[in-house]
């Protein structure tokens, strides 16, 4: 019987029983101050620093990147990051350098993930790294400090599903409204213990970007990681990247990473297919992932779900949403909109909030959050052009950061604000106590931001 | 580690399903830098409701949460662990939990017990029944215990012994130092190190 390619990749990791290489390991600064802490206590050394690297990301300010933070605590956070990393010789990409960014859109960016790699951070949407077809999940503190320790981490062989997307993505749906929906019919726990492979038609037509938002939100659906075979897309990603090999390194590397895919007789512990021409774009209304809705549709009716725990969930939902049902998606006011993070703040997700700003102002009354997911990809936004159209529309470009994805920067809404946000969580308090989130693609975000309601970009053709 | 044999405690029920990681702790308490302390924030948006469950005598003093399905998804923070442990819970009991935060619990000497959603409502009935009835967490046996109730559960081998012991996972590891510098050896010499090159 065949493997899979998460099962080939776990095998060719395994130093003992279950315990696996880890070939890259990103830090940041939020989660990781008492691993470095306890490693200290301990006498320990990092073991491998030169397959570690830290970034800034979670705590930086975006509207003026040099500001001091304010918050004390959160100011120490951010110094001890740099602190740890110089005690311990891992490079960290800080304020200022040109390639700083959230941990999961440079490591990428920067062509450290290579097709067959194991990635770990100590952040859950690690699995964006999946794309590339590399198994990589997000971790705790204990387990960075093991990493630390001992570049290794124990890992039962995980089981797999396969996500089959057939047909064609319809103009104006995305990788963002493809896993929404997904999520949405498979539930927060339908990936549970799983690593999905996404395979298809409509999955070989994604960009590598698009790859990535998918790869990111599968940890929305309960799953460890999310995992994309390498095909001449991924080839072209990486080609020419600081940490891509090049010469005839390139040759041997890319001719080994083409026979990294599932075997034809692979057996996939769990299967689904979706209709890839069916799924039109699609928003949240509730306080989980899985609570989405085609951006046409309405607010669903607590009585409409048949299992008891999933209608008390719902009315929680809409009760701290403040929604009721059989409201039209379309005629739900927002306050803010957040277009950026390791979901949604890559090249692509830029251009595409750009071209429905493209000669329009942003609604009164609505605050635009335009958050690039690192200063790579503010510099290429810049050199486009586009921060003309988003300051002819209103909008600033800041610096990047994850900024209101988590809000553990100064960046946050007030309670009862109401956000169309492209990041992948919209839990009570995720951007803010008391605040509500409506998870969306960038093209929706930037069309309500010029409707001053939920919309999608078609809404605004009058 | 602290180690986990046997428990008996009060404990609360938590009537909710998909608790996930930001509300046991909203991500704006993230900043201590050690674990101790974080147990004042937990559930910190909650706390405000009077008739949230861990503001009711006697619930308030709980070392054991029964909780509904899907406990703990969401974030990776460790602090979600930290809060409760800090908080004197000792063991949380749910259907299904969050994978990572599980992970977290396990290492932190929080046992999470993952019971069928039927034992889990019977717990939930008998605690709002009688608050102060029991309730023992036994890893020893792999059983949960209450008035009229006993329920086995699993916990993969590994992580039992840790728990069970009070293990040092790290230590555990190292004394395979000669296996992981055997694989170093054999890694391909074309993967990518973070060094720059400047
Ligand atoms: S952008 Fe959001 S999900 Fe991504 S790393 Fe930052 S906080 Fe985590």
């Amino acid at each position: 019987m065949g493997l899979t390619l998460a099962e080939k990749i776990w095998r060719d990791h395994i130093v003992r029983d279950d315990l696996l290489y880890v070939d890259l390991h990103l830090l940041h600064e939020v989660n990781t101050p008492i691993a470095f802490d306890a490693l200290r206590t301990a006498g320990r050394r990092v073991r491998r620093p030169d397959l570690t690297l830290a970034t800034e990301d979670h705590l930086v300010p975006t509207r003026d990147l040099f500001k001091a933070i304010e918050e004390p605590a959160m100011r120490r956070q951010a110094a001890l990051l740099a602190e740890n990393c110089a005690e311990f010789g891992i490079e960290i990409y800080r304020r200022g350098d040109p390639e700083r960014g959230i941990a999961h859109v440079i490591a990428p960016e920067l062509g450290l993930v290579h097709p067959g790699m194991t990635v770990v951070c100590c952040d859950s949407h690690t699995t964006t790294m999946g794309a590339f077809g590399a198994l990589a999940f997000g971790i705790g503190t204990s387990q960075v400090e093991h990493v630390l320790a001992t570049q290794t981490l124990h890992f039962a062989r995980p089981k797999t599903m396969r996500v089959t997307v057939t047909g064609a993505l319809a103009p104006g749906v995305t990788g963002k409204d493809l896993i929404l929906a997904l999520i949405a019919e498979i539930g927060t726990a339908g990936g549970q213990g799983h690593v999905i492979e996404y395979q298809g038609p409509a999955i070989d037509a994604l960009s590598m970007e698009a790859r990535m938002t998918v790869c990111n939100m599968t940890v929305e659906a309960g799953s460890r990681a999310g995992l994309i075979a390498p095909d001449q897309t991924t080839l072209d990603y990486l080609r020419g990247r600081r940490h891509a090999p090049s010469g005839p390194a390139w040759d041997a590397e890319t001719a080994r990473w083409r026979t990294l895919r599932s075997d034809d007789d692979a057996v996939f512990d769990k299967d689904i297919v979706l209709d890839g021409d069916k799924i039109s774009p699609f928003v949240t209304w509730g306080t989980n992932p899985a609570q989405g809705v085609p951006i046409d549709a309405t607010v669903p009716a607590p009585s409409s779900f048949a299992d008891p725990a999933q209608r008390a969930a719902a009315e929680r939902a809409l009760s701290y949403m403040d929604l009721k049902p059989g409201t039209f998606m379309r005629d739900i006011p927002i306050d803010a909109v957040f277009i950026g993070s390791c979901t949604n703040g890559r090249i692509e997700d830029l251009r595409a909030a750009a071209d429905v700003l493209r000669g329009r102002t942003v609604a009164p009354g609505v605050e635009v959050y335009l958050v690039p997911g690192s200063d790579t990809v503010r510099q290429q936004a810049v050199d486009e052009g586009l921060h003309h159209i988003f300051a002819a529309a209103g909008i600033q470009l800041r610096t990047s950061g994850c900024s209101l994805c988590a809000a553990v920067n100064e960046d946050r809404l007030l309670p009862g604000q109401r956000a169309a946000s492209t990041n992948n969580r919209n839990f009570e308090g995720r951007q803010g106590k008391g605040a509500r989130t409506h998870v969306v693609s960038p093209a929706v975000a930037a069309a309500s931001a010029v409707a001053g309601h939920l919309a999608a970009p078609k809404d605004l053709e009058a | 580690m602290q180690q986990f044999t046997v428990h008996t405690g009060q404990a609360a029920p938590l009537r909710a399903s998909d608790v996930d990681t930001d509300q046991i702790i909203p991500v704006r308490f993230l900043t201590r830098l050690a674990k101790a302390g974080y147990g004042q924030d937990l559930f910190a948006d909650w706390r405000d409701d009077p008739q949230f469950v861990l503001n009711r005598p006697p619930y308030h003093q709980a070392t054991i949460l029964v909780a509904g399905n899907n406990f703990g998804t969401g974030s990776s923070r460790e602090a979600a662990v930290y809060a409760l442990a800090d908080y004197g819970i000792r063991a949380v009991i749910a259907p299904r939990f969050g994978d990572i935060f599980a992970g977290n619990a396990s290492q932190n000497g929080l046992l999470p017990v993952v019971l069928p959603q039927a034992t889990v409502t019977e717990l939930w009935n008998l605690l709002e029944r009688t608050p102060t009835s029991p309730v023992t967490v036994d890893l020893q046996n792999c059983l949960v215990r209450a008035s009229g109730i006993e329920a086995p559960f699993t916990v993969p081998a590994d992580i039992r012994t840790r728990l069970l012991h009070g293990y040092d996972e790290i230590a555990l590891t190292l004394q395979h130092e000669t296996a992981i510098q055997h694989y170093e050896t054999t890694r391909r010499r074309t993967l990518p190190t973070t060094t720059r090159t400047r």
